[in-house]
């Protein structure tokens, strides 16, 4: 662990201010930097209450800082918390349809996986000791102490699902399409960008990390629903018309990719898991912040309503079709890297289930191939659909329609990373590599490899 | 002699003089005028505010019956401190009112009452503070003399604290009963678990149950906090709650330890029913007070969490909470009151679309919910964490995840007001609110004592530390 820092907060309790990062927290802390400024630029012209709108943002930005950092459940959990009511702010305020009830529901279902970990972390607590008696939250203390197994068994779930809540685990992954739909643009790129890595990387850091055994044990568990939410966010997405239900859709089946990763314990992968989540962090607040650039100038989102997008705004349109590109897997895009990672270290399993359920998580590559390609095809592609009078539709006419500046730099900065990490992961690999090390030390206890 | 007497009662002296100072200012031959009466009168409360923070008594009075010690004077010092913000936020109400001395006589005579119980250290000292604090709320909330429904919360409060209080005294004079005496020391080594003192212990609890307002004991509570003027509705809903839990701690802390087990259990089951009942009645209230009260239900239910603790961490974590809870519903209740006050409008409707017309309330009464749901980096979250966690040092989880489950609920409540306030579209909201800067001035403490009391560590463990 680099740059630690350990004050006792709460001395009584034995709950300290514990902080320090390792490769994957740098990693995840990289992808949120990105995302937030690419937030901040995409928002530049917010008119309605626009202090409240970036407090909030910023505010959602120390909860998820925080929480990356944290090396103290408490720490940990507070910052889990801090980032949740921003969200409800930023969809109810600044967001468009169903906002209203997005926002509740949003709210409601993360402070229940909230609530759920907070049993996991008291769980943790006070059934382990260092011999003494003395209780801690400290997260790599905990993880030298032996929890007993069968403690283990019962917290697992609490923690796991609950951090699955937040990271679009199947069946709780309602949330997602809601809030993503509903919330303004910035807020739907730090959702899906960064919010629904918060419980991947806690399903990592916490539940797997510190109940190594537990994981083993309900790992076909995790493995069964990462798979259903691959396939079925892959068909569902098929059927959605709003661009940024596709792109909600999508996430949860991309998000499927970083718990099946979990899921499957090994040191690949885990490190393919975290690939993924900062290949998926940028490449969706790419898709994101294009599908708001283009509802802002066509005041729609339906694809049915949309065409030929590339000839009166080329800029925004490719920038579309990259996202589109890196979402469907095109080597030379991080999705691509990130995705073989995982399926390698799934691979390394002789097991028939984990090689079935590889196989299906694979297919799904297919399924999403589809949905992209005719998105972009109706959307971007095709004739621009005609008003009565045969000319195009009013709105799209006349003016700068085309990316401003300040989206051109919010659009290149996400581009850069999704480019960097599809053309030269080694950097990104070696950057993670010494925390996988470290979860491994624990897991690896459990998890021998034929 | 004398001076013993005249330094460990200190803080009762206080208040004593204040009142007197006010009844001559009554009696006394020019009347003044209310704006000067209220300046006058929150000078006194900030000096005996003050006052309470040095030279801290420790000791006993009248053969054991009262005692005193930092914890005590600690605790005395939140109610002085509450009741000082409740005074600073009817400023806007009390001001066309005709008997400000008389409704300070009767508030501070409250609080002189739950002072004494605080100090008690014999069942009859405690019945009588507990006696002195419980009537003269009944006339306070009569203090809307024009309205029906202000006396109706009056009447409906005499009848349950009488019937409360007859509760407690027959538990207490079958506890006499059986052991002899009425000293808490004594008590304490006398205490067995034999059925009759079960019997007076299941009693008292329901005495106590229906101060604090726990379920199945809660039903005069809505009516009440209704019915009475807000600054009575916080004052019952904070500073008399807070005095009764303070005593409930000590009282089941250190003289039930005998029969621990029994109450763990009753204290078990009413806490579960007190935050179910409370979130589902609180859910789909329409007036803020009515709300206010539901939601003031649940929240006792969480600091019952806390109490099964049975460990230093319970306590402090108990005393904690009531810190935060006088900033957390203060807050809240400051906004309703100057709205309440000024415009009259009290339903949640009326509040939507109201930070278009009045930011800064909308900010105090939103960071106060979400205090009071537990949000960080608010101090909410921290009292809610310490009593849960507490209350799972016990290792009974099941009461551990029904409260989790229930902090979620309660969510939904305290979002339906900030979803009203920020979201909605009105016609005609609530218009820009020009309030008395004491009001104002008792808001920003409010705020400010949310900011700071979870982020900084300092109360919780100074707290703690008295309790070791």
């Amino acid at each position: 662990m680099l740059f630690e820092n350990n004050y006792p907060w709460y001395a009584p309790l034995h709950i300290n201010y514990h902080v320090g990062v390792d490769g994957i927290s740098v990693a995840m802390i990289l992808l949120t930097a990105f995302v937030v400024l690419a937030g901040v630029l995409v928002s530049w012209n917010v008119e309605k209450l626009s202090k409240e709108f970036f407090f909030l943002l910023l505010l959602l930005s120390l909860g998820a800082y925080g929480f990356f950092i944290s090396l103290d459940l408490f720490t940990l959990f507070f910052f889990l918390e801090v980032a949740v009511i921003p969200k409800f702010l930023l969809i109810g305020i600044w967001g468009s349809g169903r906002k209203e009830y997005s926002a509740m529901k949003l709210a409601l279902m993360l402070m229940t996986g909230s609530a759920l970990v907070f049993v996991g972390l008291l769980g943790l607590y006070f059934n382990t000791n260092d011999g003494n008696g003395q209780h801690t939250f400290d997260i790599l203390r905990i993880a030298q102490m032996n929890t007993p197994v069968s403690i283990q068994k019962i917290f697992f779930p609490f923690a796991f699902v609950g951090f699955g809540i937040f990271g679009a685990l199947f069946p709780f992954h309602t949330w997602v399409p809601d809030g993503h739909s509903s919330a303004p643009t910035a807020a739907s790129m730090f959702l899906a960008g960064i919010s629904m890595k918060l419980g991947g990387y806690g399903c990592l850091r916490v539940a797997t990390f510190l109940m190594p055994e537990a994981a083993h044990q309900y790992s076909w568990i995790i493995i069964v629903l990462a798979s259903i939410a691959i396939l079925y966010g892959a068909f569902a997405t098929m059927m959605q018309t709003d661009l940024k239900y596709i792109n909600a859709y999508s996430s949860v089946s991309h998000c499927g990719f970083v718990l099946l990763g979990i899921g499957m314990l090994t040191k690949t992968a885990i490190a393919g898991a975290v690939m993924q989540m900062v290949s998926h962090g940028l490449m969706t607040a790419l898709f994101f912040a294009s599908i708001g650039m283009i509802y802002d100038r066509t005041h729609t989102r339906q694809v049915a309503q949309l065409g030929g997008l590339l000839k009166i705004m080329p800029f925004i349109s490719t920038v579309f079709v990259i996202a589109g590109l890196c979402s469907l897997g095109l080597p030379g895009f991080s999705g691509f890297v990130a995705e073989v990672t995982v399926f390698m270290g799934s691979w390394q399993h002789a097991d028939n289930f984990y090689r079935i359920a590889t196989i299906i998580a694979c297919a799904s590559i297919v399924v999403t191939a589809v949905y992209i390609l005719r998105a972009v095809g109706k959307a971007i592609m095709g004739p621009l659909p005609l008003t009565a009078e045969g000319s195009p539709p009013h709105l799209w006419r006349g003016g700068e329609v085309d990316a401003r500046w300040n989206e051109k730099w919010a659009a290149a900065l996400l581009i850069v990373g999704i480019v960097m990490i599809g053309v030269a992961p080694f950097w990104l690999n070696d950057l993670v590599t010494p925390g996988t090390e470290t979860m491994m030390k624990n897991i690896g206890k459990v998890v021998m490899l034929k | 002699m004398l001076t013993e007497f005249l330094y460990l009662m200190k803080a009762e002296l206080m208040i004593t003089i204040i009142i007197f100072i006010l009844l001559f200012l009554k009696l006394g031959s020019k009347e003044m005028k209310a704006e000067n009466m209220l300046n006058f009168i929150n000078v006194l409360l900030v000096i005996n505010l003050a006052a309470g923070f040095f030279n801290i008594p420790t000791g006993n009075l009248f053969g054991d019956m009262f005692r005193t010690n930092e914890l005590f004077t600690l605790e005395k010092n939140f109610l002085n401190f509450g009741t000082l913000i409740i005074s600073l936020q009817s400023y806007d109400w009390l001001k066309n009112h005709k008997h400000v001395p008389e409704f300070y006589i009767l508030l501070l005579s409250t609080l002189l009452g739950m002072f004494f119980m605080i100090s008690s250290s014999n069942l009859l000292m405690f019945y009588l503070g507990l006696e002195l604090s419980t009537i003269p709320l009944a006339a306070l909330c009569n203090f809307d003399l024009h309205q029906r429904r202000s006396s109706e919360a009056a009447f409906k409060m005499i009848m349950s604290s009488a019937f409360s209080s007859g509760l407690l005294l027959f538990g207490i004079s079958l506890l006499y009963g059986s052991t002899g005496t009425l000293d808490f020391h004594e008590l304490t080594l006398q205490l067995n678990d034999n059925s009759l003192q079960i019997f007076s212990l299941i009693l008292l609890i329901a005495g106590f149950g229906f101060k604090i307002s726990a379920v199945p004991f809660h039903l005069w509570t809505a009516d009440v906090y209704e019915g009475s003027p807000v600054a009575v509705t916080s004052y019952l809903s904070v500073v008399s709650k807070g005095a009764i839990l303070f005593v409930i701690v000590s009282v089941f802390y250190n003289v039930f330890t005998p029969v621990a087990n029994s109450w763990y259990n009753m204290i078990f089951l009413i806490s579960v029913a007190t935050m179910i009942i409370g979130n589902l009645f609180a859910l789909r209230q329409q007036n803020m007070k009515r709300f206010l009260a539901f939601s003031s239900i649940a929240q006792v239910g969480f600091i019952l969490v806390g109490l099964t603790a049975q460990s230093t961490e319970g306590s402090s974590s108990v005393i904690y909470f009531i810190l935060i809870y006088i900033f957390s519903n203060l807050g809240a209740f400051g906004v309703i009151s100057v709205v309440s006050a000024i415009t009259g409008k009290e339903t949640m409707d009326d509040y939507r679309g109201f930070y278009k017309t009045n930011p800064f309330l909308t900010w105090v009464l939103a960071i106060s919910l979400f205090s009071l749901a537990g949000i960080p980096p608010l101090a909410g979250f921290f009292g809610k964490f310490f009593l849960l966690f507490a209350g799972a040092g016990k290792g009974n989880y099941s009461l551990i995840v029904i409260a989790a489950l229930n902090m979620v609920v309660s969510l939904y409540y305290y979002l339906k007001v900030i979803k009203a306030m920020f979201m909605d579209a009105n016609e005609n909201p609530i218009e820009k609110i020009h309030s008395h800067w004491q009001p104002k001035i008792a808001m920003g403490i409010c705020v400010g004592g949310i900011l700071i009391t979870g982020i900084a560590s300092g109360a919780y463990n100074y707290i703690h530390s008295l309790l070791k």
